[in-house]
């Protein structure tokens, strides 16, 4: 299957990643090229199969909710890496926009 | 034999016997280090300030009497694994300046003891990768041969072991990475069965496969730091309460006989390397004349486990890295306004496999195609565990070679994405199913180069893929060589 240049400027905005027009090109060959491989898949009959989402077995794995401090030096440590601050706020651009 | 050379059994014994100090041993690892890591490439970060006062701490911790099987030994952290105060960069430039504030919980165990901290190990970034290519500081080179690649995503991790730059390494196993730069370096690398190490504090790959394990010189080795890493943690829930078996222990006791299968459509692969094949099968039939029962068997769903890696990896890959946006840490690319600072940052710091997969797993999980993709891997998946279950209702573990062929040369499958993927052959299997793989060198290509079997066992088996391990390579050792 063929993406298309829409198509791939589609996903890349979905996952929000600012691509180049020549890494658009390569990715649109490149993810056709690995989804038909996959397409493998569908010799398989699964109509009576269940769909595996955890190996482990365990179910219902829970704990107390107990509200624990941060510890001093780990919440310092944390504020420091914040790209963009004021006082001890992650400040962050305008997430609504004038029109 | 040079300090830096040791196994962790010899160097605790020097330690104990005051042969030598912890700064002595961490000395010897740093100046190999100095020496090669312009050539290897294997650390991103060395902590040399912070090896050299832990190894301090640990003499005078031996000094007291207060001596742990661990003390006093340097060791490296893969990149993509937190360490409390230390830059973790998961090889990725959006994290370039990252001091992880927190740290993860089997490396927690593993420093509880005692142990020296070298540096940080590169790696395909977040993991993703077979040949260590993909890292934004550089490949790792193989230190047997430096043309070739080290293997990924843990090349880092192998090839400072390897190249005797460290005692030990702990690394992380999403659908090969520790398996495969053990294969090509000659080491011992275990990826353990899903839930039975810790994941809390490893930058998180594929939630439903990622594995923390050891890399280390001898099976021997690797049976102890299972022993310290395994267990259950309140931090990761899906930890199984399962106890913690006495590996090293069990290795000790005679060995035992095992009936031993050998899938037929891993023998039968199509472009699996002849010189690859024979040491695999010199080292069954040795195993047989020895008194394991050698039978075929087959798993018939082989075939599918790439295609069903690739479509449930990416997505989960996708979900998970949307964590990283610039907003709360790590660099922030120059924006106008929030959607830019998003798309930017992720632009600009992740590397072109990193968006690759991003890119595949936002598509299998979008409208529309969810169904078609992620949901009918998720059922192939099922009939790949069927297919060990009943294998293993027949054999008590299941041995193949690690990877087709050997290292392949730097940029040789730069370029070749589906090649590159299609390397994980024998290993995304063992992943898809969550069971036990590990990987022993056993023996070398014509031009030097490291083969490597691969030893699979039933969910928590680590004990007898280990006690195999551990007969590869002490019993038959000699064996070969007569």
């Amino acid at each position: 299957m063929q993406l298309s240049p829409q198509q791939i400027e589609q996903i890349a905005t979905l996952a929000r990643l600012d691509l180049s027009e020549s890494e658009k090109t390569m990715y649109a060959k490149q993810i056709s090229v690995i989804l038909d491989y996959i397409d493998m898949l569908n010799e398989v009959d699964t109509t009576v199969v269940e769909e595996t989402c955890q190996v482990t077995g365990l179910e219902d794995v829970f704990r107390e909710d107990k509200v624990a401090d941060c510890d001093e030096e780990v919440r310092k440590n944390i504020i420091t890496q914040f790209p963009e601050k004021q006082g001890n706020l992650l400040k962050v651009k305008a997430v609504f926009q004038a029109e | 034999m040079k300090l830096n050379q040791l196994t962790i059994v010899q160097a605790h014994e020097g330690l104990k016997n005051g042969d030598f100090s912890s700064v002595d041993l961490t000395q010897a690892c740093l100046k190999r280090i100095k020496e090669r890591n312009e050539i290897i490439n294997a650390f991103i970060t060395v902590t040399e300030d912070l090896a050299l006062e832990e190894a301090k701490k640990a003499d005078k911790m031996i000094e007291d009497g207060k001596q742990q099987m661990l003390t006093g030994i340097p060791f490296s952290v893969k990149d993509a694994i937190c360490v409390k105060g230390v830059r973790s960069t998961g090889s990725a430039k959006i994290l370039d300046n990252y001091i992880a504030p927190y740290e993860a919980t089997v490396i927690t165990k593993i420093r509880r003891q005692g142990t020296v901290l070298l540096g940080k190990t590169n790696c395909d970034a977040f993991g993703h990768g077979a040949s260590n290519e993909n890292s934004m500081y550089g490949p790792v080179r193989n230190p047997h041969d430096e043309s070739k690649v080290a293997g990924g995503s843990s090349g880092g991790a192998a090839a400072a072991l390897a190249d005797h730059q460290c005692i030990f390494s702990i690394a992380e196993d999403t659908g090969g990475s520790i398996r495969y730069p053990a294969s090509f370096c000659g080491v011992v690398g275990l990826r353990p069965s899903y839930g039975r190490n810790s994941r809390y504090g490893i930058m998180p790959m594929a939630s439903s496969f990622d594995t923390v394990g050891p890399m280390a010189k001898t099976v021997e080795d690797v049976a102890i730091l299972m022993e310290i890493m395994a267990g259950e943690d309140a931090m990761d829930a899906t930890t199984v309460p399962d106890v913690v078996p006495e590996y090293s222990q069990k290795l000790k006791v005679k060995s035992q006989k095992f009936k031993i299968g050998i899938p037929k459509e891993y023998m039968e692969l199509e472009g699996l390397d002849t010189e690859v094949k024979d040491k695999i099968e010199i080292k069954i039939k040795e195993l047989e004349n020895i008194g394991h029962e050698i039978v075929e068997v087959s798993l018939p769903h082989t075939k599918y486990a790439i295609p069903v890696y690739y479509i449930a990896v990416p997505s989960e890959d996708s979900s998970n890295l949307g964590r990283l946006d610039g907003i709360r840490y790590g660099a922030q690319a120059d924006a106008d306004n929030l959607y830019d600072v998003y798309a930017k940052s992720r632009g600009q710091g992740f590397p072109e496999e990193v968006k690759r997969r991003i890119m595949i797993g936002t598509y299998a999980l979008s409208a529309g195609y969810y169904d078609a993709y992620y949901r009918k891997a998720q059922k192939v998946r099922t009939l790949i565990i069927q297919d060990f279950e009943q294998a293993f209702e027949q054999v008590d573990l299941l041995v193949t070679p690690t990877s087709p062929f050997p290292a392949f040369n730097l940029d040789e499958k730069k370029d070749d994405v589906l090649a590159m993927y299609l390397a994980d052959v024998f290993m995304s299997p063992a992943a898809v199913a969550g069971i036990p793989g590990l990987s022993v060198p056993v023996g070398e290509t014509k031009a030097g180069l490291p083969v490597g079997m691969q030893i699979m066992g039933p969910r928590l088996g680590e004990i007898n893929v280990l006690s195999l391990g551990h007969t590869i390579r002490i019993v038959l050792k000699n064996y070969s060589e007569i």
